[in-house]
C-alpha cells in the first residue's frame, strides 16, 4: 500500500517497524503537496525544509529506540496556530507579514511529539467562514469535487487530508469549523470540549467558542492525535485541568446498550434528503451494533444560530481589535494620522466577511443594545445548555447529519450570508454549549460525502471515538479517497 | 498642601504635608506667603451658598512583582519596551493569566476599608483604540468588582472626623505610554507600563469641600502604603486619581451636573484641580448658565482645567465580561488567609500610640500618617522610652530636616538608634537641649553616634558651682532687678536666664540656672 494510503496509526506503526523512514514518509508527502495543491490551494505556507530537518531528528530518535507514540509522522497545522519563525497569517491579509516570536501550545506539543510540520494550512479568514472563500488566499477546492467548496473555516486541513497531502491536520471549531469541512470532505473531525485544548497561541475569533481538535481519515487517529493535543496549560486561564485520559484505550469497548438519541430538530425542515438518508442508513448500522435508538427533542435548536451570530461576532469584534496597523500586522502606506492609520489599515487588511462580523459585533455590544443582544444571546446560551443537560440524561450521544446539504458549488453562497450562516445549524448549538462533538464520514449523496454527527455529554471524547471507531470497524466509508488524487 | 495646616491641632494626613511625590511629614507649617490661584484660602466666604459635592477614583498601582496578566516585570524606569512581554504586547494567540498576588493585594484593600469581598466577580473588557493600548481594549471589571462597599473615616481640620463611603474598588490593568516628543512629529509607544496591576478604588460622592478630597486622598495613600500593596509614589504615577466635582444650592435633593477632572498627580493639584473647578462652575451657574457633563484636564501648568470630551463625545466602551478570564472566586478560606496578613492600620495605631504613649491626638496623627514614621518612632522608644520626648524630636526636628532635605523617612541620616542614643544621654543630665542640637547636627552629618560626638566635641554641661557663681555675682552686680523680682516682677527672672546662659556659653543647663535662680533670688 502507498505510503500516502496510510493512516496515522499505520505510519506509525510503519516507523517504529522501520518499514520507512521518517524523512521517506515526510518526502513522500511533500511531493504529493508539490504535485497536486495547486489544484487544491490547501496549503499557505510548506516548510520542505523545517520538516525535513525534523524527520530526520524523528529518524534519529526511532533508531535510538527513543521515540514517541507518533514520532516522524508528518501532519500539517491549520494557518491559525502561531509557529515560531514561520509565517502565520490566520488565512488573512492583515498577518501576511506576521511571523510569531512563539508556538502555540498546541503546536509545541506536537512538536514535543515527534510530529514533523509540513506547513500551514489554508483557513477562511479569522476562521469566519464555512467554504473557505473568504481566505485571503484565496478558496480552496474540495478534491472530491473541484468546483465545490471543502467546507469551512478548516478548509484547508479537510480538503489536504482528504486528498491525503497529510495524512492528519489540526483544526479549530467555533460553530463547526472543524466538524462540517470533515463531513463535506469525507473526514473524521473531532471538536472536543471546551477547555479541554489550550488555546494558547491559537489565534482567537471568539474566545468562549473556540477549540481545536483533530481532522484525520479515522476515528483511531483522531484519538492518537488528540491523545497529542490534550491537556492543562496555566498560560490559557479557560484550561481544564483533567486527569489524563488514553484516547485510543476505549477504542474497542463494545456498543452493546449504547442509547443513541435522534433530535427531531435536526431532521426538519432544512435538511436536504439525500442527506437525511445517508444520516438514516447510519443509524440503522448503529442499531446493528447493539445501540437503541430514542427520539429527543432539544426545543431550543432554532434559536443557535441567532444566539451564535451575536455572541461570536460580539467577541471577534474585541478580539480583533489589537489589529490596528500599530505593532504588527498589515499597515496602511503614509498614514495621515491616528485614525486615518486605523481606518485604512483596518479596512485595507480585513476582508468583507470579517468587517461584516466587526461590524455586527460592535453593534451588539453598544451602549443601549447590549441587553437586547448580547445578554439575550447568552441566556438563549444556557437554554441550549440546558437542553443538551437533559436530553443526556436519557441518552449516551446524539446523531444527526453534520451539515444539511453535501458539498456546495465555490461562489454559490458567497452573496448570501444567511444561507452561510445557516451552513452550521446543526453545529454551532455544540460550542454554545462547550460540548464536544465528531463528524464522521456516513457515506454519499450523489458522489459527494455525507457526515455523521456525534455529540457527547462533557468529557466523553473517549466515549464518541469509541463509538466512531466501532460505526469504521463495520464501514468502509472513512478510507474512500477522492479521484484524481490517489 | 502648605496652607491648610496652621498651627492649630491638625487632623490625620494634613500635618503631614507631600512636597513631592513620596512621603514626607512636616509639623511646623506656616501659612504659604505665595499662595496659588485655586488654592483653599482663596475660595470661600463669596461662595457660601453652594455647596460642593466631590467623589474621587483613584488609581492605586498594586506593587506586585510581576503584571497583572502576564509574568513580565512592572519595575519603573527601565528602556522602552523591554518590560513587554508577548501578552502585554498583545500579539494575536495570546492569553491573560490573572496574578493571584494582584488579588491578594485588592482583598487585603477591601479588608481594611471593612468592604465586602465578593465571591465572585468578573473581569471585563472596556474596547477603545489608543495605539498605546495594544488588545484594543482594557481588561478592567465593571459590573462585578472584587471590592464591595467600604468606608473609612477621616479627620477634617476643626478635629471632627467624617466617613466617606467606597463604593467599591475593582482590578484592572494600566495601559503603556505615548511619547509625543523626540520622534519628529511621530509617537513612540513604551510598552512597559501596559498590564501594569491597578486598583481603583472609587468612592461615593460624599466629600463636601477641596480639603476633604485631600484629606480623603491622604488617608487612602497612608493606607494603602500600610498595607503594602501600593508604594505610593505619586511622580511615577504609582498613586493618582480623577475627580468628580459638581456643585449645587445649599440644602438642594438632587446633585449638580458634573464634570470628571482626570489625572491628577499629587494632592496640591487635587486641591487646586478641584478650587478652579468649583470656581467654574458656580461662574456658570451665577451667570444663569448650565454645567455640561463632560470629562476635563487638569493643567497644572496653566492652573485651568478644560474640555477633554462631552458626555456626548463620550466614549461607548462596549464593555463585556472578558472569554479569556474565568469568574473570579474567593471564598472564606481566602479571605481569612489575606486577613491574617492584615498589618495593624492606622487608625488602630494611632489610638494606641496616644494610649500607650500618651501622646496627643496631633502627635499621634503624624506619627502614624505614615508606617515608616511610626515605626521609627516605636524603635527609637523601645530604647529611649521617653514617648513624648521622642515624638517631639521626631516630629519638629527630624520630620523638618527631613522635609527640608526632600528626603523619606526611610532614607534619614539618622537612624532611629542614634536618635535614641541622643535622647538617653538628654534625659540623662548628659547633655544640655542646645548640646543635644548640636549632636543631632553632626549626627545628620554622618559624625556617628552620640556618644562619641559628645566625647569628640568633649560637650558636657557645666557643673553647678561655675553656674552658682556666675548667678551670685550676677546677684551682687544688678542690685536694682533684683529688687524688682523680689517686689513681684517675675518677667525680670528671664534678664537672669538669659545672662547666666550668655556668660555660661550655653553650657548651662537652662533647667537647672532656672532652678538655682529661683532659690538665690527668694533669699
Amino acid at each position: 500500500m502507498s505510503l500516502y494510503r496510510k493512516s496515522l496509526a499505520e505510519l506509525a506503526a510503519g516507523l517504529h517497524t522501520k518499514q520507512f523512514s521518517s524523512v521517506e514518509v515526510t518526502q513522500h508527502f511533500l511531493d504529493r503537496i508539490a504535485k497536486h495543491d495547486k489544484t487544491l490551494n490547501s496549503f499557505v505556507s510548506i516548510t520542505a525544509e523545517q520538516a525535513l530537518a525534523q524527520a530526520k531528528q524523528a529518524d534519529a530518535q526511532l533508531a535510538k529506540g527513543s521515540m514517541a507514540a507518533l514520532t516522524g509522522v508528518p501532519l500539517a497545522q491549520k494557518d491559525i496556530f502561531c509557529t515560531q519563525g514561520v509565517k502565520t497569517s490566520c488565512g488573512s491579509k492583515m498577518l501576511d507579514n506576521f511571523i510569531a516570536p512563539y508556538d502555540a501550545t498546541v503546536v509545541s506539543k506536537c512538536k514535543q511529539a515527534g510530529l514533523v510540520m509540513l506547513g500551514k494550512l489554508n483557513m477562511d479568514e479569522f476562521a469566519m467562514g464555512s467554504s473557505n472563500e473568504t481566505s485571503y488566499y484565496g478558496p480552496v477546492k474540495n478534491p472530491w469535487d473541484t468546483t465545490r467548496v471543502p467546507g469551512g473555516s478548516s478548509g484547508g486541513s479537510a480538503a489536504a487530508v482528504a486528498a491525503r497531502l497529510t495524512p492528519a491536520a489540526t483544526g479549530t471549531d467555533t460553530g463547526g469549523s472543524i466538524r462540517q469541512p470533515a463531513a463535506l470532505c469525507n473526514l473524521t473531525g473531532l471538536k472536543p470540549t471546551y477547555g479541554l485544548v489550550s488555546r494558547w497561541g491559537m489565534i482567537a475569533f471568539a474566545s468562549s467558542l473556540d477549540q481545536a481538535g483533530p481532522i484525520t481519515q479515522t476515528a483511531e487517529d483522531a484519538a492518537l492525535l488528540l491523545n497529542t493535543m490534550v491537556g492543562f496549560d496555566d498560560k490559557d486561564s479557560t484550561s481544564l485541568n483533567r486527569p489524563t485520559v488514553n484516547y485510543t484505550a476505549s477504542l474497542k469497548d463494545s456498543l452493546q446498550g449504547l442509547r443513541i438519541g435522534l433530535p427531531k430538530e435536526y431532521f426538519a425542515a432544512g435538511l436536504n434528503s439525500d442527506v437525511a438518508k445517508v444520516i438514516e442508513t447510519a443509524i440503522a448500522e448503529y442499531k446493528k451494533l447493539g445501540a437503541t435508538i430514542t427520539d429527543i427533542s432539544l426545543p431550543n435548536s432554532h434559536l443557535s444560530v441567532p444566539a451564535y451570530y451575536v455572541i461570536a461576532p460580539a467577541e471577534c469584534s474585541s478580539n480583533l481589535s489589537r489589529f490596528d496597523g500599530v505593532r504588527f500586522g498589515y499597515r496602511c502606506n503614509d498614514p495621515k494620522d491616528l485614525n486615518d492609520l486605523y481606518q485604512r489599515s483596518r479596512g485595507e487588511g480585513f476582508g468583507a466577511e470579517v468587517k461584516r462580523r466587526i461590524m455586527i459585533g460592535t453593534y451588539a455590544l453598544s451602549a443601549g443594545y447590549y441587553d437586547a443582544y448580547y445578554l439575550k444571546a447568552q441566556k438563549v446560551r444556557r437554554l441550549i445548555s440546558d437542553d443538551f443537560k437533559r436530553a443526556f440524561e436519557k441518552v449516551d450521544v446524539i446523531m444527526g447529519p453534520t451539515s444539511p446539504n453535501t458539498a456546495f458549488k465555490l461562489g454559490e453562497h458567497s452573496d448570501d450570508p444567511i444561507t452561510m450562516y445557516l451552513c452550521d445549524i446543526y453545529t454551532i448549538a455544540v460550542n454554545l454549549a462547550g460540548l464536544p462533538g465528531m463528524s464522521i464520514p456516513a457515506g454519499f449523496a450523489h458522489n459527494l460525502p455525507v457526515g455523521l454527527q456525534l455529540v457527547g455529554n462533557y468529557f466523553s471524547e473517549a466515549k464518541l471515538l469509541n463509538i466512531a471507531h466501532q460505526y469504521q470497524q463495520v464501514t468502509n466509508w472513512h478510507t474512500q479517497m477522492p479521484k484524481g488524487f490517489e | 498642601m502648605e496652607v491648610g495646616i496652621h498651627y492649630a491641632p491638625a487632623p490625620q494626613g494634613s500635618g503631614a504635608r507631600i512636597v513631592k511625590p513620596g512621603w514626607r511629614v512636616d509639623a511646623i507649617s506656616v501659612v504659604n506667603p505665595n499662595l496659588q490661584p485655586g488654592d483653599s484660602q482663596q475660595v470661600g466666604t463669596d461662595f457660601m451658598e453652594w455647596e460642593t459635592v466631590i467623589g474621587l477614583e483613584i488609581h492605586t498601582q498594586l506593587a506586585t512583582r510581576s503584571k497583572i496578566f502576564s509574568g513580565a516585570s512592572i519595575a519603573f524606569g527601565a528602556e522602552p519596551n523591554t518590560q513587554a512581554c508577548a501578552v502585554d504586547l498583545g500579539l494575536p494567540g495570546v492569553l491573560p493569566v490573572l496574578n493571584k498576588e494582584a488579588v491578594r493585594m485588592a482583598i487585603k484593600f477591601g479588608l481594611a476599608v471593612g468592604a465586602q469581598i465578593a465571591p465572585k466577580s468578573i473581569f471585563a473588557r472596556k474596547n477603545y483604540f489608543y495605539p498605546d493600548l495594544p488588545k484594543g481594549y482594557q481588561i478592567s471589571q465593571y459590573e462585578l468588582p472584587v471590592v464591595g462597599k467600604g468606608k473609612l473615616t477621616i479627620e477634617l481640620e476643626d478635629g471632627s472626623s467624617k466617613t466617606i463611603g467606597i463604593t467599591r474598588a475593582h482590578l484592572e490593568e494600566d495601559a503603556g505610554k505615548s511619547l509625543h516628543e523626540d520622534f519628529h512629529g511621530m509617537t513612540g509607544i513604551d510598552l512597559n507600563r501596559a498590564g501594569t496591576p491597578l486598583l481603583e478604588i472609587v468612592s461615593e460622592p460624599d466629600m463636601r469641600s477641596a480639603k476633604e478630597a485631600v484629606a480623603y486622598m491622604k488617608k487612602i495613600h497612608s493606607l494603602v502604603r500600610y498595607l503594602e500593596i501600593c508604594d505610593g509614589n505619586m511622580q511615577e504615577g504609582s498613586f493618582r486619581c480623577d475627580a468628580n466635582v459638581s456643585v449645587r444650592k445649599k440644602g438642594a435633593p438632587e446633585f449638580g451636573t458634573r464634570a470628571e477632572l482626570k489625572n491628577i498627580n499629587s494632592f496640591r493639584f487635587v486641591e487646586r484641580a478641584i478650587n478652579f473647578e468649583v470656581e467654574r462652575q458656580i461662574d456658570i451657574l451665577e451667570s444663569g448658565g448650565k454645567v455640561v457633563q463632560e470629562t476635563r484636564l487638569y493643567d497644572a501648568n496653566k492652573h485651568e482645567t478644560r474640555s477633554m470630551r462631552s458626555k456626548e463625545e463620550a466614549m461607548d466602551y462596549r464593555y463585556f465580561p472578558d472569554p479569556d478570564l474565568l469568574p473570579l472566586a474567593i471564598n472564606a478560606q481566602d479571605i481569612q488567609a489575606v486577613r491574617e496578613t492584615l498589618p495593624e492600620l492606622p487608625d488602630a495605631k494611632k489610638q494606641r500610640f496616644m494610649q500607650a504613649f500618651g501622646l496627643s491626638d496631633y502627635d499621634a496623627a503624624i506619627l502614624t500618617g505614615d508606617r515608616d514614621l511610626a515605626n521609627y518612632f516605636e524603635t527609637v522608644v523601645k530604647t529611649a522610652g521617653e514617648a513624648k520626648l521622642a515624638a517631639n524630636w521626631i516630629i519638629s526636628e527630624l520630620s523638618g530636616r527631613l522635609n527640608k532635605e526632600d528626603k523619606l523617612i526611610t532614607d534619614s541620616p539618622i537612624s532611629a538608634a542614634h536618635l535614641a542614643g541622643m535622647l538617653q544621654r538628654l534625659t540623662a543630665g548628659a547633655i544640655t537641649s542646645k548640646m543635644a542640637k548640636e549632636v543631632f547636627d553632626a549626627m545628620w552629618n554622618g559624625e556617628g553616634d552620640a556618644d562619641t560626638i559628645i566625647e569628640k566635641r568633649g560637650l558636657k554641661p557645666a557643673d553647678n558651682s561655675a553656674v552658682e557663681k556666675i548667678i551670685d555675682e550676677l546677684i551682687a552686680n544688678n542690685a536694682g532687678q533684683v529688687e524688682q523680682y523680689r517686689a513681684g516682677k517675675d518677667k525680670v527672672l528671664g534678664f537672669f536666664v538669659g545672662q547666666v546662659m550668655k556668660l555660661s556659653q550655653g553650657k548651662a543647663d537652662p533647667a537647672q540656672v532656672n532652678k538655682l535662680l529661683l532659690e538665690k533670688l527668694k533669699k
